[in-house]
């Protein structure tokens, strides 16, 4: 049972991890636009150079 | 080849088609000291769009930056503060893009959206918690024991504790200020249970107990918050495209200075102030004439369908619309002192009563928030007696029955279905605004229209084209050309369609509120009041040098669906009156065309009133449908109101849905739909009831374990989730 040791805290830090990607998604207003987002990915402006 | 690029040809947009335009990035960013503006770009639709409206704008000089929103169809740009917005928008109609600029200032007032995140936010975090602890109860309930349950249960708690002081705060304020003024509502439950099931979990861990109900907790935090943010966000959807229709009227003037005329914003205007009225526009003041002859429209004020001559000295109200000549007006009250916001009190009223309303929501809270005190008290009691003054034994058993009793599927039964409801309205155009307006809609009993402006577009067709002499129509249309009367529109519009000689009308001149006058042939011809014209008579007239040769009959224009909507509610029984300002003579030519017996012509606004609070009186739900500011106060009595987009603002504050699409057979499918979302949220509280019947006696004899309350409670959750999606 001591693998238990290592396998919660790596859940939580994983779970955690989740969390604070979420919180950062809320912050940068990434909710906002969910069918311009949608509709964003398959523009080809950025098929040939990444945006400066 | 690329997605974008198969959109070649097959879309509706003209994105689509103009991908191929001069790549330049939108990677400047806004600079210190840029003016933010905003645009409603309701044409644009898919990826294309967005690229050719960032693009189209950057390409601008002084432009920083461009995002477009697909989700609201809104530009908001940053450019410097000395370039005006008329340069946004040409630059995009040169794209093939309508863009109206929005008032910053009214949709900055809009602030539920933060209301939504941050009830998002709150949600993720239930989430986030609810979904680790329940994967450390599913260890403890398939065998865990001893020192490996108390250590799960510990981390369980150490999770689920902060997360329940931070999570549910919606409902201890709520609860709290339920409470304070001695009242019970939905919430009071909600946060007893929540509270008393981490409070005994805990105290249950520290005493090495076998039962920790932290996961049941967090679920009905979650559950429960899930419901409230598709509730907000509802509304604020609704909200924010209302906020927009308000936005789209900026509310500007020209103030005429030594003679010139510059846009001012409206809070700048002074009494005395001299504005400028041209025509086609909305009259931003009540004042009085100083100079010019004119037409005004006054359907929204008195619901009259024809235009009223004015000339100076004549007072203007502020919402009028002017037709046909320039006006100066002076300004004698602006803003707040206005005859249009004077009915800002009056609406303040109907809100008060609306707020009121006894939702089912409510309805259902008063029966079981005290209903699931009673029963957890009385199990405590029970149990008390029976294990001989076993306090621990005995509150954990009323803590399990709070807990399985709590309405998880009542907090979902009335969001989920709202959301289901007012979704499928937006997409076919109607805008709910009030929480409580759907309800309020599915026992409507009798139905009630304004015509002007709401039945009608507020346009007029030509009546007799087909028994006008050809070449009398061709004077007519020729000299009609010259004016942007509504009614010579409609001569132009109707001549487009025959087959007219030719006639060399020249020297055409416009009479402001008279009409257009010509040469012909030597001869004087004159298009317009028969008065004015010819010699004597009533309306219309084409005259050849004062010798009336033809009568145009005019009537408004029926609106589209409107013949669908008065079949559909035939079928329905629900009795329809038509309540118009006009005169007697139109109402009933209008009433005979659509087949509707019961009519009034003449209502004045107060008399719109009586009538209203007459039926009311009677016990009747009345729908009132109105636009103008004659229907507001009706509409403000009205159990609930629909206004067409088209309507003043005033008018679309005080109604509770707004008819965004032209089409108002759409009407018939609100009913329809909210009376379909009213039979699934009564099942929802159905299906709760029933899985309460079965729950609660096995939580009060002390059946009752984590893992059936976690089994119960989403069970119950998804049954309810699901039945709202049937609303149709």
């Amino acid at each position: 049972m001591n693998i238990l040791a290592y396998l919660i805290p790596i859940t939580l830090s994983l779970g955690g991890l989740g969390l604070v990607g979420f919180l950062w998604t809320l912050r940068s207003d990434q909710y906002d636009d969910p069918d311009g987002d949608a509709a964003r990915i398959l523009r080809d402006d950025y098929d040939d150079h990444p945006a400066d | 080849m690329t997605i974008t690029d198969t959109h070649i040809g097959l879309s509706a947009c003209p994105g689509c088609d103009a991908t191929a335009l001069a790549t330049q990035r939108a990677s400047k960013r806004a600079q210190q000291g840029d003016r933010e503006v905003a645009l409603s770009l309701p044409t644009i639709q898919c990826a294309a769009c967005i690229s050719v409206v960032e693009r189209g704008l950057m390409a601008l000089p002084g432009v920083s930056d461009v995002r477009v929103n697909l989700t609201r169809k809104r530009a908001t740009i940053y450019v410097k503060p000395d370039i005006d917005d008329v340069v946004l928008t040409d630059a995009l109609a040169a794209l093939g893009y309508d863009a109206q600029p929005l008032d910053q200032a009214t949709l900055s007032a809009n602030h539920s959206d933060r209301a939504a995140r941050d009830l998002l936010m709150r949600l993720g975090v239930a989430g986030f918690a609810m979904m680790n602890v329940m994967l450390l109860s599913v260890a403890v309930w398939s065998g865990a024991s001893d020192a490996t349950r108390d250590l799960f249960h510990w981390i369980s708690a150490a999770i689920a504790l902060p997360t329940i002081i931070f999570a549910a705060q919606p409902f201890y304020v709520n609860a709290w200020r339920a409470l304070r003024v001695a009242r019970l509502n939905m919430d009071v439950p909600i946060s007893l249970a929540i509270l008393l099931a981490a409070g005994m979990s805990l105290f249950e861990v520290a005493h090495s107990g076998d039962h920790a109900y932290f996961d049941a907790a967090l679920s009905l935090t979650f559950f429960l918050l899930a419901g409230r943010y598709l509730d907000q966000r509802t509304r604020t959807v609704a909200r924010s495209a209302a906020t927009e229709l308000a936005a789209l009227e900026t509310p500007t003037a020209l103030r005429l200075k030594d003679g010139m005329p510059q846009t001012v914003s409206l809070s700048e205007l002074c009494v005395g102030d001299l504005v400028l009225v041209r025509p086609g526009a909305r009259m931003p003041v009540d004042g009085q004439i100083m100079r010019g002859k004119s037409e005004l429209d006054r359907a929204f004020l008195t619901g009259e369908s024809d235009p009223v001559f004015v000339c100076p000295d004549d007072i203007v109200r502020a919402g009028e619309i002017n037709l046909t000549g320039p006006l100066d007006v002076r300004v004698m009250s602006v803003g707040k002192d206005t005859f249009l916001h004077s009915l800002a009190d009056l609406i303040s009223v109907a809100e008060e009563a609306k707020s009121r309303y006894n939702s089912l929501a409510d309805r259902a809270a008063a029966i079981y928030a005290p209903a699931v005190h009673l029963l957890a008290f009385a199990a405590f009691v029970m149990w008390m007696y029976l294990s001989g003054g076993n306090v621990r034994y005995s509150l954990n058993i009323a803590v399990a029955t709070l807990i399985i009793t709590c309405p998880c599927a009542l907090g979902l039964a009335v969001p989920a279905v709202s959301t289901v409801a007012s979704g499928a309205l937006f997409r076919l155009g109607l805008l709910v605004k009030h929480a409580t307006a759907l309800e309020r809609l599915a026992e409507v009993d009798t139905v009630i229209f304004d015509k002007t402006g709401t039945l009608t577009v507020g346009k007029p067709t030509l009546l007799n084209s087909g028994d006008i002499a050809l070449q009398d129509f061709a004077l007519a249309a020729a000299l009609a050309m010259a004016s942007a009367h509504p009614r010579s529109q409609s001569i132009v519009d109707a001549a487009q369609g025959q087959a007219l000689p030719t006639v060399a009308v020249t020297d055409i001149k416009e009479l402001p509120g008279h009409g257009i006058a010509g040469c012909w042939d030597g001869k004087r011809v004159a298009l317009g009041r028969a008065d004015w014209a010819g010699s004597a008579g009533h309306g219309t007239v084409l005259a050849v040098d004062g010798h009336i040769r033809t009568t145009f009959e005019f009537q408004d224009t029926l609106r589209a669906g409107a013949d669908q909507l008065f079949a559909h509610l035939r079928d329905r029984g629900l009795p329809v009156t038509l309540v118009s300002g006009d005169t007697a003579s139109n109402v009933e030519a209008f009433a005979e065309a659509i087949g509707l017996p019961d009519w009034r012509a003449g209502v004045l606004p107060t008399e719109k009133v009586q009538f209203l609070k007459d039926l009311n009186a009677k016990g009747k739900h009345v729908l009132m449908v109105g636009d103008g500011l004659n229907d507001t106060a009706a509409m403000a009595l009205a159990h609930v109101s629909i206004a067409p987009a088209s309507a003043l603002d005033a008018t679309r504050v005080a109604a509770d849905i707004v008819l965004i699409s032209s089409d108002v057979s759409k009407i018939e499918d609100a009913l329809r739909i909210a009376r379909s979302a009213r039979r699934r949220i009564l099942e929802n509280f159905g299906v709760a009831a029933c899985y309460n019947m079965i729950a609660v006696p096995f939580a009060f004899f002390g059946f009752a374990t984590p893992l059936s309350a976690a089994i119960a409670m989403s069970t119950s959750s998804i049954i309810v989730s699901l039945n709202a999606l049937r609303v149709r």
